[in-house]
């Protein structure tokens, strides 16, 4: 079992790194979005202030779901998803692993990039802090929230916009208790209850998630 | 109860059963929503803050409440489907989902239309507002994943996961009066021991809400027939049905 969870982890990452442009891509989109936000509500750094954690946490959420398409689509096209499946290996450890692997090549560099994002948007050293804690824990759930969608639009032509659609409602709590966190934290104020429900969430999520994936891409096989 | 149950599964069964139920369904509702609301719109008195505008609950809030039970339901039929492989469920399922986006819209447009004399605007961010806005969203990801597949068996499985998944919201919408001290109002009449409402308002409020139920149910049978006879369209007893159909109508 540990042999195939190495071989799915060491072969979805060299394929990541391969295939650095779809890599630097949503990193990129990211980055453009939060620096149309100055230019577009203008540069004060109250305003900036006032709206760059959610204006960070939209970004993440929009490029993510750029990425999220990635996740399972060419193992789909190329039939490795099918072997996968008739593999009789345990599909939910599959799924996790892959899962993992796309939090490591698509939101670590997030996270790296965060510092940057902070300074643009003028937030202060508090406000960062509770960023960098919810970014932590809640784009892990992007990731197998995400999987689950990916995995029901796969076999669709086309399935981009849709899997938009099916996931922006679901992120939208996320959202929610994520800024409110970092809100509490501009005011100087305990932000430990937003970031609790956010690792619940999580810790739900890691429970449940993979056997919906599993269950998902057979759907999808059909 | 499973020998009792079971039968069902099979579409033909299920058609019949549907076909019983739907008149006393659209019966009873027609009965509960004219009594409900006439009494609830002309008869009953003003509220001492709110005036004449609060009549306007006996819509809104069984549409709400009604919003989020359908979704249950939904995600109800969607996990009996998966357990036990039953395709009648994912067809109960998807005939609920336009019902319940339909009573999400009614319940946020009343809304809207009570909240503009009361708060001075249609539209406020709050914690309620915003997480039934979300249930819109989420029936209509359920019906577009629906519609996006070609093999509707396939297509009925796929909507199940993301009406499952999409449950967690539930709670979220139930209990965000009391988890955030937004402006909508709490919990009227989920108080078992002691509803903050007068009796003579709460009776037409009981009475709509069993009628919406029933509307909900009476429609939701409609669709499921219609989803059965779509999909089974070439099986003989299917064909067996539209002639003598086209019989009773040839002897008229």
């Amino acid at each position: 079992m540990s042999g195939v969870v190495k071989g799915v982890f060491s072969r979805d990452l060299a394929l990541a790194f391969r295939q650095k442009s779809e890599l630097v891509q949503p990193l990129m989109f990211l980055l453009m979005v939060v620096s149309l936000f100055p230019l577009g509500v203008g540069p004060g750094p109250e305003t900036l202030q006032r709206i760059g954690p959610g204006v960070i946490w939209i970004a993440a959420i929009l490029s993510s779901l750029l990425g999220m398409e990635r996740l399972f689509r060419d193992d789909f096209q190329d039939g490795s998803l099918e072997q996968i499946i008739l593999s009789g290996q345990p599909l939910y450890l599959v799924a996790g692993v892959k899962v993992l692997c796309h939090w490591l090549v698509s939101f670590l560099p997030l996270l790296v990039l965060s510092p940057l994002l902070a300074l643009f948007l003028n937030l202060t050293v508090d406000m960062y802090v509770a960023l960098l804690v919810t970014l932590i824990l809640g784009t892990p759930l992007l990731s197998l929230v995400g999987a689950i969608a990916v995995g029901l639009t796969v076999g669709l032509q086309r399935g981009g916009l849709l899997l938009a659609l099916l996931l922006i409602p679901i992120f939208i709590p996320l959202l929610i208790f994520a800024t409110s966190a970092v809100d509490s934290a501009a005011l100087q104020l305990p932000y430990g209850a937003q970031v609790a429900i956010i690792g619940a969430m999580l810790m739900l999520a890691m429970a449940v998630a993979p056997f919906a994936i599993a269950y998902s891409l057979k759907v999808s096989q059909n | 109860m499973w020998k009792w149950l079971h039968p069902y599964a099979k579409t033909e069964r299920a058609y019949q059963l549907c076909h019983t139920l739907q008149p006393w369904f659209w019966g009873i509702s027609l009965v509960c929503l004219l009594v409900g609301t006439v009494w609830g719109l002309a008869f009953v008195p003003r509220d001492y803050q709110q005036g004449d505008s609060f009549r306007i609950i006996y819509i809104h809030v069984p549409s709400a409440m009604l919003s989020m039970s359908t979704y249950v339901a939904m995600a109800i039929a969607a996990l009996v489907g998966m357990v036990w492989q039953w395709r009648t469920a994912f067809m109960a399922m998807i005939a609920m989902a336009p019902v319940g986006a339909a009573m999400t819209f009614i319940a946020l447009l009343t809304g809207a239309a009570w909240g503009k004399p009361m708060w001075g605007a249609w539209w406020v961010w709050d914690a309620r507002l915003t997480s039934e806005l979300i249930l819109l969203f989420l029936y209509f990801g359920i019906i577009a994943l629906y519609s996006a597949f070609e093999d509707k068996q396939q297509a009925g499985k796929a909507a199940g996961v993301m009406a499952l998944v999409g449950v967690v919201n539930i709670p979220i919408i139930h209990y965000s009066v009391e988890w955030w001290n937004t402006l909508h109002q709490g919990a009227t009449i989920t108080k078992l021991d002691k509803p903050s409402i007068a009796p003579e308002m709460l009776w037409p409020l009981l009475i709509n809400l069993a009628g919406f139920a029933m509307f909900i149910a009476a429609v939701t049978l409609m669709r499921m027939k219609n989803e059965i006879i779509r999909r089974e369209m070439q099986r003989p007893w299917v064909q067996k049905m539209a002639q003598q159909h086209a019989g009773k109508r040839h002897a008229l």
